[in-house]
């Protein structure tokens, strides 16, 4: 380098042209006719095959903001603002910048350019590499940020999906009916299946609640859940602590009760479910009144039987009950599961239980 | 311990040697599941516990499974993130070295509860460097050892690594650089993002 060169350090002079360069790689230098007269090695890069030095400011950049900037002149009135510029040519790169006066005492400006929000884009469509960059700049560690963020929330996705999964398996897996909290179908199955293979004594009450329907119908579903959930309450403190109160259908339930001793206790305890069914329950001003119909069936110690045989005879007792008039309790005997085959045909019986 | 550590023991283990050895791993740390998910925040215990496992299920030393862990992290296509976050840090090896003092908090503005030991590198006489390593977890010296020799492969620098031994809960690794463009190295492309 030259000593001529060397001598005053200023952004017009080539030493300092050089320094901007290490400084501001994504300056320009304006004259006061708008042509570029120096661009930083970044902004060379990016005007690979196109070219920038000796080309308008203007035809280059559409100057976004402030709006109606079509002159030098106007440039030179808009010294030390933010600039929203944007290439007239593809990719469109939107920047940021600002210009100043030169400090040479020339009529020149300088533009110091940089891509703002838009560097993603920017270092992907012009190649861009960390030397492309001021050390001080902080693209690349905008650059790491939104690499590790994307990658961190990849693996947040990750376990949000498998989270789901599992919520959806456990629910598939659950015992409990999510709307009275009562037992649901499958736990049923499981402690029926266990009594059974145990072949111990125990009690089964199919009970379907009358008059389930016209609440239902004229007072909507919540006065309809309302009640549901009232039923559930009153056959929980109905049974006791270790009977399984299962809610199997809309308005029907299943109850087991395990160690019975006599037909009385089962009896009473129908009786008392039905009477305090009966009580009305008041939801948002009305009354609403059901009533239920219970069918029973004793299993004696070594019975050996399956689960559909005792369910299909709790639901012909059912049925008995519901024959007589409705709101009653019928313990089961093989006879009348042949009246009811007399009276109703067992597809209607199967669908009853389906 | 935060999830990912642990979650990257058990990819380095079922990838390097397979799932049943992975299987293996857990029951015999005495674990009721063998999943460590990556967002999840995990006891302390659990880490030291599984580095000492891996140890006694393979039959290596736990150093040399620390190191192997490393090099995974930094080696393995599954990992590429990793990589490239680290290439991040500097332009050539030196420079990655010199990044290496911030490397703690660049982890926690990825990851906030992500907390990694502090290392702190020391610029010795003609290219001899010493890393100086909290070590919360005994060995994670070793496993920086790892990641150095991937990314000095990575730069295409050539470097000799040792493990000094450490003291009063601090690890030593020395670094002597012998070239840092002595290969060609793999290629970073800032735009070219993973995910």
């Amino acid at each position: 380098m030259t000593k001529i060169m060397d001598a005053p350090s200023m952004p017009g002079t080539a030493s300092g042209r050089d320094a901007l360069d290490i400084l501001c790689p994504m300056h320009l230098v304006i004259d006061a006719t708008g042509h570029v007269v120096h661009a930083g090695p970044t902004l060379r890069k990016m005007r690979q095959g196109q070219g920038i030095v000796g080309q308008r400011f203007l035809e280059v950049f559409e100057v976004k903001r402030p709006r109606a900037l079509t002159s030098m002149a106007d440039l030179r009135g808009m010294a030390q603002q933010k600039l929203r510029l944007k290439l007239r040519e593809a990719p469109y790169t939107a920047l940021k910048g600002i210009i100043v006066p030169s400090i040479d005492g020339s009529d020149s400006m300088i533009v110091n350019l940089s891509f703002g929000i838009s560097i993603l884009d920017g270092v992907r469509d012009f190649a861009l590499s960390n030397a492309d960059f001021a050390a001080t700049d902080l693209a690349i560690e905008m650059l790491y940020l939104v690499e590790a963020k994307t990658v961190a929330m990849e693996a947040s996705y990750r376990l949000n999906a498998r989270l789901q999964g599992a919520k959806i398996a456990a629910e598939e897996q659950a015992f409990t009916d999510t709307l009275t909290g009562l037992k649901n179908r499958r736990a049923l199955d499981t402690v029926l299946t266990r009594l059974l293979t145990q072949r111990t004594s125990f009690a089964v009450m199919q009970i379907d609640l009358d008059y389930f329907k016209t609440v239902n119908d004229t007072l909507g579903h919540a006065a309809g859940d309302h009640v549901l959930q009232n039923v559930a309450r009153i056959m929980v403190a109905e049974t006791r602590s270790h009977d399984l109160v299962a809610r199997v259908g809309g308005d029907e339930f299943t109850v087991v009760l395990p160690d019975v001793r006599s037909n009385d206790i089962l009896r009473r305890v129908g009786h008392r479910i039905i009477q305090r069914l009966e009580e009305p329950m008041p939801f948002q001003g009305t009354d609403c009144k059901i009533s239920a119909s219970i069918g029973t069936v004793w299993i004696q110690p070594g019975d050996i039987t399956t689960m559909e045989d005792v369910l299909s005879d709790a639901d012909v007792a059912l049925y008995a009950s519901k024959h007589a008039g409705r709101a009653k309790q019928t313990l089961y005997t093989p006879d009348l599961r042949n009246a009811a085959n007399a009276v109703v045909p067992p597809t209607e019986m199967g669908d009853k239980s389906a | 311990m935060h999830g990912l550590v642990n979650r990257s023991i058990q990819l380095f283990v079922s990838h390097t040697y397979g799932l049943h050895i992975w299987e293996d791993v857990t029951r015999t740390a005495g674990l009721d599941f063998t999943e460590f998910e990556g967002m999840l925040r995990y006891k302390e215990t659990y880490t030291p516990l599984l580095l000492d496992t891996i140890a006694q299920v393979l039959g290596r030393p736990r150093a040399d499974v620390m190191e192997d862990l490393g090099t995974f992290l930094v080696s393995d296509p599954q990992f590429e993130a990793v990589r490239r976050l680290l290439r991040f840090g500097g332009v050539d090896f030196v420079d990655f070295l010199h990044s290496l003092d911030d490397l703690d908090d660049r982890v926690r503005l990825a990851v906030s509860d992500l907390h990694l030991p502090k290392v702190e590198l020391r610029a010795n006489a003609d290219g001899h460097f010493s890393l100086i390593c909290d070590s919360q977890i005994a060995g994670y010296g070793h496993v920086l050892m790892g990641i150095l020799r991937a990314m000095a492969d990575d730069y295409g620098a050539l470097a000799l690594l040792e493990h000094s031994g450490g003291t009063g809960g601090a690890e030593v690794v020395s670094i002597t650089l012998v070239q840092n463009e002595f290969s060609q190295g793999r290629a970073f492309d800032l735009g070219a993002r993973v995910g």
